[in-house]
């Protein structure tokens, strides 16, 4: 039976003997890098015993006692600490939307987004797929993940005394989720601009698509074409420049991604769009049918 | 202080930079090195921060490692790491929300890090805490030296800037040049880390394996 523990400096891989080996069967390291460990081996806990006074450190009593202690000590240091820092973490989260909601308009780098937020957005409406309003405000406390056809939130916002309404999207990237707001001007068509993010899309690659030079491809182009979300990133030549960007290069997955969330979040906003492109001259002789066209036009949005 | 910092204790802090690297010799953490050093702003927060755990995990498990149960002890450093890294991305999210949404999945990445399991049993096990302190110190920094090394020459040739901001001239570009996009996979980490360990084994004999 071994006596001794040898333990390699090197790469913490233990020898049992009396003598340290001469070479570490891991790392090749030399017997000069191992040391001698002090405790005993696993089957014998006497050696440790006179100093802890009795107590067994080997028994399996001991481990159990230890580890749900050390478990309880844990749990309750998180709790504490997630529960302290919890509403500096949801206002730090609030801050971040009306950020993100403000970048979306080309308002960057905001010392107080608060009051910044507040100036530029006049409401936050909940809309229907149909484009009714169900509720003036509290648009803003719907989370991303519970927007559904009847619970559509819309910010009308308010820069240089034009209006804008700003249009929540969230959707699958390659890794995890993207989401983004769509900022569109008073006509109900043209992007006045737009901000994407991901949770984990490849640096360099996917993350592109919250970079500035990607963002601003899409400001002035159209979203509907024929009463559908025609709006797209393509690869190469772009065959309709109105409503066409160019996607980012080794980033096909993510791209498709913000296609299927542009057609997804922005087709269900497509009836309101609608509504507020009538007033101007009627350049789209389909808005009529469009209305009507809605649930078919979605689910063949969902389905690619 | 001449205790503090006898040799033995210097050493726990200095070799693990170069004769003991954890990435280039221990090959520990090399998973991390090649998910975050596309970019060198995370590659250096995530040095930074790993430094930071594996430096305050040693010291805990030191302190305790006389009442830690053989049996169970892997679970008890995981548990201890774990919570740390807990606790660091909490705070990160409370006062420093901007940094903690670039990193939120490199820090949880930690937990997983080899470095801290195998720094926490090979030394934190067996010696005392201001040791143990130094060595968490020494194998973060050499950790996040090589994940900067990497991450310099993949931000560099990879994208063209440095910190994010342009270094490459327009003008090559107008001759031309193109980023490198290879440099932005995973596996041209593993190119460079391997490159490394070539040039570190060249110079120094003594690091070489039969």
């Amino acid at each position: 039976m071994a006596a001794n523990k040898y333990v390699c400096k090197i790469c913490g891989y233990v020898h049992e003997g009396n003598n340290a080996p001469d070479t570490c069967p891991l790392c090749k390291a030399g017997s000069d890098q191992f040391a001698p460990v002090a405790e005993p081996a696993a089957e014998g806990g006497k050696a440790e015993a006179p100093k802890k006074k009795g107590i067994n450190t080997n028994s399996d009593m001991y481990a159990i006692i230890y580890a749900a202690i050390v478990v309880v000590i844990v749990a309750f240091l998180l709790a504490g600490v997630s529960s302290a820092l919890k509403p500096m973490q949801d206002e730090n989260i609030r801050l971040d939307k009306m950020k993100q909601i403000l970048s979306s308009l080309h308002i960057n780098d905001v010392k107080d987004a608060k009051a910044q937020y507040e100036s530029v957005v006049k409401k936050d409406a909940i809309i229907n797929a149909a484009g009714n309003e169900v509720a003036a405000a509290g648009g803003f406390d719907v989370a991303n993940d519970a927007i559904t056809e009847d619970n559509l939130p819309i910010y009308v916002c308010e820069v240089d005394g034009e209006e804008k309404y700003v249009i929540p999207m969230t959707g699958q990237g390659l890794w995890g989720g993207i989401w983004g707001y769509m900022a569109v001007n008073s006509d109900g068509n043209t992007i006045y601009g737009v901000y994407f993010s991901h949770a984990s899309e490849t640096p360099g690659l996917g993350a592109e698509i919250a970079s500035d030079k990607f963002k601003s491809r899409f400001d002035g182009k159209n979203i509907i074409a024929n009463g559908e979300v025609a709006l797209e990133a393509v690869k190469g030549r772009l065959s309709n420049e109105a409503t066409q960007v160019n996607s980012i290069s080794g980033a096909t997955i993510t791209c498709n991604g913000v296609n299927a969330m542009l057609k997804k979040c922005l087709g269900n906003y497509k009836a309101f769009l609608a509504a507020k492109q009538q007033p101007q001259a009627n350049v789209e002789p389909t808005t009529e049918c469009c209305e009507g066209a809605c649930p078919e036009a979605e689910a063949n949005a969902t389905e690619e | 202080m001449a205790e503090l910092f006898s040799k033995k204790n210097k050493e726990a802090l200095t070799t693990p930079l170069l004769k003991n690297n954890p990435v280039t010799l221990q090959v520990l953490g090399i998973c991390s090195a090649l998910a975050v050093t596309s970019k060198l702003a995370p590659a250096v927060v995530m040095g930074l921060s790993v430094t930071i755990i594996v430096a305050m995990a040693n010291v805990i498990i030191s302190l305790i490692r006389n009442t830690i149960p053989n049996r169970i002890r892997i679970i008890i450093q995981l548990v201890v790491v774990a919570a740390l890294v807990t606790i660091v991305s909490e705070i990160l999210k409370a006062f420093a929300y901007d940094v903690s949404v670039q990193l939120s999945v490199y820090i949880g990445l930690i937990i997983t890090n080899c470095i801290l399991m195998g720094r926490l049993e090979a030394f934190a096990m067996q010696n005392g805490p201001w040791a143990s302190f130094l060595d968490g110190i020494g194998n973060g920094v050499g950790y996040a030296m090589i994940l900067i090394i990497v991450a310099f020459f993949r931000e560099l040739f990879g994208s063209g800037t440095l910190f994010d901001y342009p270094v490459i001239p327009q003008a090559l570009y107008d001759m031309g040049y193109i980023n490198n996009g290879l440099m932005l996979m995973a596996p041209m980490a593993f190119f460079l880390i391997a490159c490394i360990i070539w040039v570190q084994r060249a110079k120094d004999k003594s690091l070489q394996e039969n």
